[in-house]
Order: structure tokens, then sequence, then C-alpha cells
């Protein structure tokens, strides 16, 4: 029993040294950060994991039209209503209200940050843009799952269409309902992450995150921000402070 | 078996199985709250609040139908899906307990692989852990069978030799109950099943994984308490040490 007892250490220290340099390699600007909290070094484990061993642009299933199931609205249904919203904002809760009564006529999305044309988008721009259509299961974090379809524009052909940077990392989704939360290029560019006007062949309901919502397939539910206002391009992570889901204490990476 | 023929416990078995008892504790306590954030179980790809359950367990109250509010039916076809909103609060604590449970599944997945990388290269499992042929005729089984009933259990031998029935839950829990628990875990992820769909295709869906998940929970914590009670009648302290110090 000698000789597997001297090879274990060897692996153990060997490990321990890798998955080191792992964790220090949270301290760069471009990985979320960690906090020197232990939950949030196994989370950007798994993240790190996850873009290391899983082939980049591989496609969530799609499923048929008969598959499509119920699905409840949970989280902010209404941002312009403070009983209905998980994080009402003053700021922009009434100007959601303002739009919702004017159907949102008036609705932009704008895009900003590290882009070379920051520019808007109103819902009939993104409408006449060339749209996918995909039926999708939603996988939320509490364990309960729906099969909805979903019709939107590519978020690549907007970051295309603002020219991102080559600096650029991660691209920010600024909602109504006050909740900001980021993702990276690889999922932001994935040819299945859309931004929503439509779901199972009408107008998104204001309960589903009407005018616009973000589908991130790869990743759980509360990764596809509702009620979207604004997109920032930046070339480092931001927490977004207590508007953010990660200082709240939630995984930044929702793969699994 | 006599005391004096056992062997004890290697160190790399001591390791891991600490490694491996506080990693599981951690998973199973927060699997729990994960549980309890939605405390129902179905079959198949979908499963919500809107459509029926296999399994409603009574361990939280988060589950209210009657409370779900502005119903809206998608299209006029009969049993056409429909949406409502969940607007009441819930217990959740998904934050700290998904992340726990993900850092424990990695500490668990290392150990079982020191485990069994150990145990095959220096023959453990093949010489003292899985059973052999002959003792796997259905006569030698009834009578090791026979032997727990009415159950006679006093001081016995630490370590190794196992008895074969042992030999049998082990074998289980560490080559089928635990390999089953990470791959159901796995099909749980949108992002594992967008590179490897094949793993929805195996347990025929995300629900059907996390309700397979579930029960494959259930049997290790059946295991577990076995395992302590067996720990305890054949010489508690004894049996710590052993495991921990590697004393005979």
């Amino acid at each position: 029993m000698k000789q597997p007892s001297r090879i274990l250490r060897r692996a153990f220290l060997t490990g321990m040294a890798s998955s080191a340099g792992l964790l220090l390699a949270g301290c760069s600007k471009t990985d979320p950060p960690t906090y020197g909290h232990v939950l949030r070094m196994g989370d950007l484990l798994t993240y790190k994991a996850h873009r290391l061993l899983l082939p980049a642009h591989s496609l969530a299933r799609e499923y048929d039209y008969a598959d499509i199931s119920s699905v409840p609205a949970i989280g902010t249904t209404n941002p312009g209503d403070p009983s209905r919203s998980n994080m009402f904002s003053k700021e922009h809760g009434p100007i959601y209200e303002r739009l919702l009564a004017d159907r949102f006529a008036d609705w932009r999305l704008q895009v900003e940050g590290s882009v070379a044309r920051p520019r808007t988008f109103s819902l009939d721009e993104l409408k006449s843009m060339p749209s996918r259509t995909q039926i999708t299961r939603h996988t939320c974090e509490q364990g309960w799952s729906a099969i909805s379809q979903w019709t939107g524009v590519p978020l690549r052909s907007i970051l295309e269409s603002a020219g991102v940077r080559s600096t650029a990392r991660f691209v920010q989704f600024h909602a109504y309902d006050g909740w900001i939360d980021s993702i990276d290029m690889l999922d932001a560019l994935h040819p299945q992450t859309i931004l929503a006007y439509g779901m199972n062949g009408r107008d998104l309901p204001i309960s589903h995150g009407a005018p616009l919502r973000a589908r991130v397939e790869t990743q759980l539910g509360y990764k596809s921000r509702k009620f979207l206002r604004r997109i920032v391009v930046t070339d480092h992570f931001d927490d977004h402070g207590r508007r953010g889901f990660i200082r709240n204490g939630w995984s930044w990476h929702a793969g699994i | 078996m006599s005391i004096s023929s056992s062997q004890g416990h290697s160190r790399w078995v001591r390791i891991c199985h600490w490694i491996a008892a506080a990693s599981f504790m951690a998973l199973a306590l927060s699997g729990f709250y994960i549980l309890m954030v939605h405390p129902r179980l179905y079959l198949g790809h979908v499963g919500n609040d809107l459509t029926p359950a296999l399994l409603t367990l009574p361990i939280s109250n988060n589950h209210r139908p009657d409370e779900l509010q502005n119903e809206v039916v998608f299209t006029e076809m009969p049993g056409a899906p429909v949406t409502a909103e969940r607007n009441f609060h819930i217990f959740n604590k998904n934050g700290w307990a998904r992340s726990l449970h993900f850092l424990a599944a990695w500490i668990l997945v290392g150990a079982g692989a020191i485990y069994l990388s150990f145990g095959v290269l220096s023959g453990h499992l093949k010489r003292h852990v899985l059973p052999r042929g002959r003792e796997l005729a259905p006569r030698s089984l009834l009578q090791d069978l026979r032997n727990h009933f009415p159950p006679r259990v006093g001081p016995a031998g630490v370590g190794l030799p196992y008895g074969l029935l042992q030999k049998l839950t082990y074998t289980i829990v560490v080559l089928v109950v635990l390999p089953l628990m990470v791959a159901t875990g796995l099909t749980m992820s949108p992002a594992v099943t967008a590179a490897y769909p094949i793993l929805l295709d195996v347990f025929s869906g995300y629900q059907t994984a996390r309700t397979i998940h579930f029960f494959g929970f259930t049997i290790l914590a059946l295991f577990l308490i076995v395992h302590v009670a067996m720990v305890i009648a054949t010489g508690f302290g004894r049996q710590l040490r052993a495991m921990t110090w590697g004393s005979k």
C-alpha cells in the first residue's frame, strides 16, 4: 500500500496547485469576481470548466410545435407596478408604465458601450430585421421547466450593426424592473441567443417581458432578462452592486 | 470474522471516505433546500406549477396553484397552453444552495475519481469490493441474507475483508448510484445538454432526470442510515478511529 499513497499525495498536490492557478485567474477583470468567497470560487470553477470542456456553439435542443407547454410567469410580472416587481425601479418603473400605455410606440432599445456606432432600435426596426424563431425549453433555477416558441432578432445581429470593438468581453442587459445582468461574448454571439419580441406566435405578453426580452438558451432562466431597455457592451466585468445578481448571492454563470 | 483477522483501511481509502462523507452531507443539505423551492417531481421534459405532477412533496408551501393570477390562454384550441402570474413570495435559498451543491459535487467527483483510480490500480476494487462470480450464485447470496436475519451484529473487525452484502452495497453505491447522480445532475444543466443532447434522450427529459436524481438521493440517504447504524452496532468509537487514523 506504500506506493499508491505516494501517488495519491502527488496527485493531490498537483490538483491543488492547478486549482489555485485557476482561482488566481479569477483576479483578472475579465472573469466574474470571487470576492474571496468559497462559493463564488466554486461558481468560477464551473464556469471555467464549461468554457474549457464544452464545445462553444452547440445548440440547445429545439422542440416541436406540439411540445409547447403552459408556462408560469414569475419574478417581475409588470415593472410599472411596484407590487408586481421584485426590484421596483423608481426611475424606470414609471417610464415603463407610460410606454406600456402607448403600446411601446415610444420604446427604444439603446445599444452602447464598447461599440463603434452606439444607436437605438424601435420595436418596428427590430421586427423588420431578419428574425429567428425557436421552440426551446425554459429551465428555471427553481426546478421547473416549460417549452415555448420565441421569435426575435439574434443578439449577434444587434451587436454587429452597432460594431462591437475587438476588446469587448461582456454584454449587459439593463431592464425596466431594475435588474442588470451580463453574459460573456461567447453566449452573446451564440446562434440561439436572441432578443425576443414574440412568444407562441403572439406579441410577448407583459408578464413575460414585453416588449423585448433576452433568450439565453444555454443558461438557466434568470439569465434571460425580461423588459429590456438598454444593452451595454463592456471590456471588463461589472457586478452592478445590488442591481446585479452576483452581489445578491447568485451565481453569475448559470449554465448548470 | 474475528477482530484479529481484519486488515484496517489504507490511507487513501480513509482520505477519500471523509472527503466523500463531508461533500455528501453538503450535497444532501443543499439538495434538500433546492428541492424545497419547487417540491414537485415530473416525467418528461416539462413540469411546472401549471402542469400535473408525478409527485408533490410536503416539504414547502411554494406550490400554490390557487394563488396564480391573470391566466391567459395562448391559442383558442382546446387544451392549449396557458400562462399565469405568480406574484406571491416563495421560499427560495437557491443562491447559496445551488452554489454549495455544485462546489460539493466537484469535490465529491474529485474524491470519487481518486478512489476509483487507486481502487483499480491497487487491485482493491477487484480483490475486496466487487463480489466474485461464485459469491453472486443464488445459494451464497441466500445464505448471506439468511445470516443477517435475525440481525446478530456484535463487535466485528474493522475494514477488510468486507462481507458479501457489504460488498454488493458498496458496489451499487459507488459504481451505479453515484455515477447515475452525476449523469442526471448534468442532464439538468442547459449548457451541458446543449453540448451533449444525448443525455436528454438517455433519461427521456430534463424532468425525468431530476426525478431520478431525487430517487437516487433517497437510495443514498437510506444507505447512509444503514451504514451509520452498522458502524454504531459494531463499535462506533473503534470503527471511527479505524476510518480516521487507520488503527485496527
